[in-house]
């Protein structure tokens, strides 16, 4: 094992060494949060499009090669991308890049698959910026103002007037979701009695919500993130209110339910995919995502599982790795039929594609209805 | 007016878990002189003892959550933390007693980072939130009608009980520091070290009893808060450990109610912010707060000024 | 004269070297520049921490001010018909109308010398172009160092260590909040202006400045107030002074080394200045030995290298050996690796009492 270590310590010192291993098999890059703050959904992602190269492997690779992914962790520090998407491109040879979630990590990347002309495919930065660094950047997700009206539109269909908006503002994703519902909501005849404001980490949101209650509103927007929210929805119940949170796809989050419990209940969300979707292609996905990982796939893993299925489909229609005719398959990418939806690449290289309006009673989330763009 | 009151009762009660843990930040700046950078993370050590123990507590007494269950809960994690604390303090500061002081919070920086991430690793705690087990039902208290507008207040059995644990253990430190031989000692190691050696004081036993005692405050605090957010991950202890910090040099580092103070003020401040000015601005102004105080008056509210002997 | 011959020397170096670079792997390119950049913040700070005994947290804080107020002036001569959004304007403050009528004045005062400056540098040449750039950026975090110096001279050691970290959070509060630099959503598209020749030409001139300045009469000011405080002052040496001159060539360099990473990197977001950044340079500075130029240098390049080197052997949490390796030290070699070999190995041990 030492010997090992000392051995790769070796080969990293001798630059310009690079190891020529498993000439025919076609290399993809991965790169994802494994640790630090935003693990969860890096560690989902990454098993999803893992899953995803090991069925295409299975069912005989592509082009008549192999897949062969190569994964990085960044430990979700800035800074970190770049470095690693250089060497995923520089030394390791790969013929595109996964990546990231998060959207100021792809934001990183994005320049630098750019200016290699190696195209990038990011799972599920809802950002609008990511995708216009250039044209080898995609993404496979919605971006976030359409989500915003989905669920400002949501909403109005409940017969909601009057709602209260509780944003993150250390995440650029909850600013522009909460942007685009208050534009959708008010446009349509709705009203927006207060907006508050928390920052990612805090654990404490009795001040905000005591002020948010003072409005009597029939709803709140708290388009944040899993961790945060089911403290709020706890915290609101204690203060009294008893009005729907709604929200977005960073909800969707491992122990969101554990730490919400009942405080959840008849609340909605926007995300990405249900697993109670009935699409035999669903239920394939969850029961072999069960069998690997032996847990029940969430949004992340989904998206990832795509990201990966579109990889492959481009490289079967380019016929070739290289990166200008594997960006032009991927460009033209229409109709694909995906666990999240069916996809089809827009002139913008944003996915254009149906989102899920899920709820939580009980405990549980359940399937409320799909809406298309 | 209602609002205002709200926000007042939210203060105490989030002041009151910076007031326990600044109560171990003082006591070991009382007998060192340093601070020690990891007791956020014994903090968080004791968020997660209870989220071991929780559970195996509410078995005993049939699943139902309620206050005996709980009080061991909080006894588990209290002693899980006195042991971390001292373990600290005999691995990596006592060989460092008679180093400079730098040397010391450098080494304590070290040993917060560790924590951190060796914890967050996913063999230990790993890096996601967990939930932590009901101990407790944590329900608003009905404030009868008969109050007029006051009954549009809320609290909580949590926040009551967050207070009165603190009241109590503030109330029972004050007797152990004030009343008791081994209180003696500490204020006698506390004044001047050497002379206390000389007078037959165990130096190294003191030393040790005050770092069991601090860190086991903060395992309760870990428990108190988890009660009331019960969300807990491996950073939990950073920010707070900072906030809690602030708070004794507000109130006077190496004064006991001077810390219980900063701590209940630190925590109203930090929600009136909130509440009326913007939420952006929380942590900034807790630190411009402190920056205020060190400037101004660096012995803090309760604090006696200290000359430097040359 | 021999140290400016060395400098020269080494300036040489690198602009023979430069030719080289650009056949060098990307992926070793960006550690090597990576190198650069982290000696220039370590030498710096070893400035602060080292030589003038001044323990800081928060240098994060200062690189921070240079790389986004250095991507601010880049971008500006970059884009000169975008109509940039109003600096002093009260929406990105998002404070309450008091506090934005105190901030207006010399907001609007900042706004119009940085406009001015990205009118001048328009006509010249790029690198010209990118020199301005960088020595705003690093003026910038001087100013910076500067107010944060002041008030913190009052303080000694821990206090001092825990109110620069407060800095460091305060500087990263207001850029996330400012809209002009991006807020919480980073600020990217800055040009890749920052080669070899740059940075190590840079860390040449940070390394040199140091040494310079710790081996002449204001050298012997740093370490007598790092050995003595009282005694320095006794001896009606000026310790303010020297305290606040340390604090801004530090912050100086690292806001250099903040607009060099800038525009490398090309997207900079506010967390990546956090404290964790600040312990990075820290544990450099301690690793080579506090007040020791050369092991700190050394340390920069090992402690550059070491994640890559744990992410091939498949460590990827590289806080966990390095906060191992700080314990470790100071329970064992408190005086840093290559402690006691260079300019200190005078004076006893090399932290400040």
């Amino acid at each position: 094992m030492f010997n090992s270590h000392i051995f790769r310590l070796a080969l990293f010192l001798a630059a310009g060494c690079c190891a020529a291993l498993g000439e025919e098999d076609i290399r993809v890059g991965e790169f994802a949060s494994l640790t630090g703050g935003s693990a969860s959904f890096g560690q989902s992602s990454h098993k999803g499009t893992a899953l995803a190269i090991d069925e295409i492997n299975g069912a005989g690779g592509v082009l008549g090669r192999k897949l062969k992914l190569i994964f990085e962790d960044d430990q979700s520090l800035p800074g970190q991308p770049a470095t690693i998407v250089r060497k995923l491109i520089s030394q390791d040879k790969v013929a595109a890049v996964l990546g990231e979630v998060a959207s100021s990590k792809s934001l990183e990347a994005a320049p630098i698959c750019q200016e290699n002309h190696i195209p990038m495919i990011s799972p599920a930065s809802t950002n609008p910026k990511v995708t216009e660094v250039g044209d080898y950047v995609f993404r496979i997700c919605f971006i976030d103002p359409f989500q915003g009206t989905v669920m400002a539109k949501f909403a109005l269909s409940k017969g909601w007037k009057k709602i209260a908006v509780l944003t993150d503002v250390k995440q650029d994703y909850s600013m522009g979701l909460a942007d685009a519902f208050v534009k959708g909501f008010t446009a349509n005849g709705g009203q927006v009695v207060k907006e508050q404001k928390y920052s990612t980490g805090d654990k404490d949101f009795k001040a905000q919500l005591t002020s948010l209650k003072a409005s009597k509103p029939e709803a709140i927007f708290v388009p944040g993130y899993y961790a945060e929210v089911a403290l709020i929805a706890r915290q609101a119940r204690q203060l009294g209110i008893k009005v729907a949170l709604l929200g977005g796809d960073g909800w969707v989050g491992d122990s969101l339910l554990e730490v919400g419990g009942k405080a959840l209940d008849g609340c909605f969300y926007s995300c990405h995919f249900s697993a109670e979707d009935k699409a035999p292609a669903v239920q394939n996905f969850v029961a072999r995502y069960k069998a690997k990982y032996g847990s029940e796939p969430d949004d992340m893993a989904a998206l990832g599982y795509d990201s990966a299925g579109i990889l492959a489909e481009a490289i079967k229609r380019a016929g070739a790795t290289d990166g200008p005719k594997l960006r032009d398959a991927i460009a033209a990418t229409k109709g694909y039929a995906g666990v999240t939806g069916t996809i089809s690449l827009d002139a913008h290289r944003n996915a254009e594609k149906s989102a899920v309006i899920e709820t939580i009673t009980n405990g549980a989330m359940h399937f409320v209805e799909t809406v298309t763009p | 007016m209602i609002e205002f009151l709200q926000q007042l009762i939210n203060g105490v009660s989030l002041g009151a878990i910076y007031a326990l843990i600044a109560l171990g930040y003082t006591m070991v700046f009382g007998v060192l002189r340093f601070i020690n950078f990891a007791h956020g993370d014994v903090y968080m050590i004791g968020a997660f003892a209870g989220l071991y123990a929780g559970p195996k507590a509410l078995r005993l007494f049939g699943g139902q959550p309620g206050y005996i269950a709980a009080l061991l809960v909080l006894l588990f994690a209290m002693t899980v933390c006195a042991a971390v604390g001292i373990v600290i303090e005999f691995l990596c500061y006592r060989p460092l007693r008679s180093r400079p002081k730098l040397s010391v919070l450098i080494t304590a920086i070290g040993v917060s980072l560790f924590i951190e991430n060796v914890c967050q690793d996913s063999h230990v705690f790993g890096p996601n939130p967990q939930a932590f087990p009901t101990i407790i039902n944590d329900t608003a208290i009905e404030i009868p009608s008969s109050w007029g507008t006051f009954a549009d207040l809320t609290v909580t059995t949590s926040q009551i009980l967050v207070i009165v644990v603190t009241a109590g253990l503030l109330l029972l430190l004050t007797q152990i520091v004030l009343h008791t031989k081994l209180g003696m000692a500490m204020r006698a190691v506390s004044f001047n070290s050497v002379a206390s050696s000389l007078m037959g004081v165990n130096n190294d036993l003191i030393i040790s009893f005050t770092f069991g005692l601090g860190s086991s405050l903060a395992g309760a605090a870990g428990i108190l808060t988890s009660i009331q957010q019960p969300s807990i991950d491996p950073l939990m202890g950073i920010l707070l450990g900072l906030k809690a910090f602030v708070a004794a040099v507000l109130g006077g580092i190496g004064n006991l109610p001077g810390a219980v103070l900063g701590g209940l003020l630190i925590g109203v401040i930090e929600t009136m912010v909130v509440g009326y000015v913007s939420p952006t601005y929380r942590d900034a102004i807790v630190f411009g707060v402190l920056i205020l105080i060190l400037i101004f008056k660096p012995s803090g509210l309760l604090g006696r000024g200290q000359r430097e002997k040359v | 004269m021999r140290a400016k011959l060395i400098l020269l020397g080494a300036l040489a170096l690198c602009a023979a070297l430069s030719q080289i670079t650009p056949s060098v792997n990307p992926y070793y390119y960006d550690v090597l520049i990576g190198i650069g950049i982290n000696i220039m913040l370590a030498a710096g700070l070893n400035l602060v921490n080292g030589y003038t005994g001044q323990f800081s947290l928060g240098h994060a804080g200062f690189m921070a001010v240079g790389a986004y107020l250095a991507s601010a002036m880049s971008l500006a001569i970059q884009f000169p018909y975008i109509d940039w959004p109003d600096w002093s304007g009260p929406r990105w403050l998002w404070a309450p109308k008091g506090i934005w009528l105190l901030l207006a004045a010399p907001l609007r005062l900042l706004e119009w010398m940085h406009n001015s400056l990205v009118f001048l540098a328009h006509g010249l040449p790029a690198q010209a172009q990118f020199l301005c750039v960088l020595l705003y950026g690093g003026a910038a975090a001087a100013l910076a160092g500067l107010v944060v110096g002041i008030p913190s001279l009052r303080l000694r050691g821990d206090y001092l260590a825990i109110v620069t970290l407060g800095f460091n959070e305060i500087i990263r509060g207001v850029i996330q909040n400012a809209e002009p630099l991006g807020a919480q959503r980073g600020l990217g598209g800055m040009m890749r202006h920052t080669d070899f020749l740059w940075t190590f030409g840079s860390a040449a001139v940070c390394v040199y400045v140091v040494l310079a300045l710790v081996n002449s009469t204001y050298g012997r000011g740093f370490l007598a107030v790092r050995d003595d405080e009282v005694a320095a002052e006794a001896m009606g040496i000026n310790t303010t002074k020297y305290k606040v001159l340390a604090f801004v060539i530090g912050a100086f360099f690292a806001g250099i080394a903040g607009g060099l990473y800038a525009h490398f990197k090309q997207y900079i977001h506010p967390d990546g200045f956090n404290f964790l950044r600040s312990v990075d340079i820290v544990v450099m500075v301690i690793l080579g030995g506090m007040g020791n130029t050369a092991g700190v240098c050394v340390a920069a390049v090992i402690l550059t290298i070491l994640p890559e080197v744990l992410r091939r052997v498949g460590i990827e949490n590289r806080m966990i050996p390095y906060s191992l390796l700080l314990i470790v030290l100071m329970l064992s070699r408190p005086q840093g690796l290559f402690g006691g070999l260079g300019v200190a190995r005078k004076k006893g041990p090399a932290i400040a009492k």
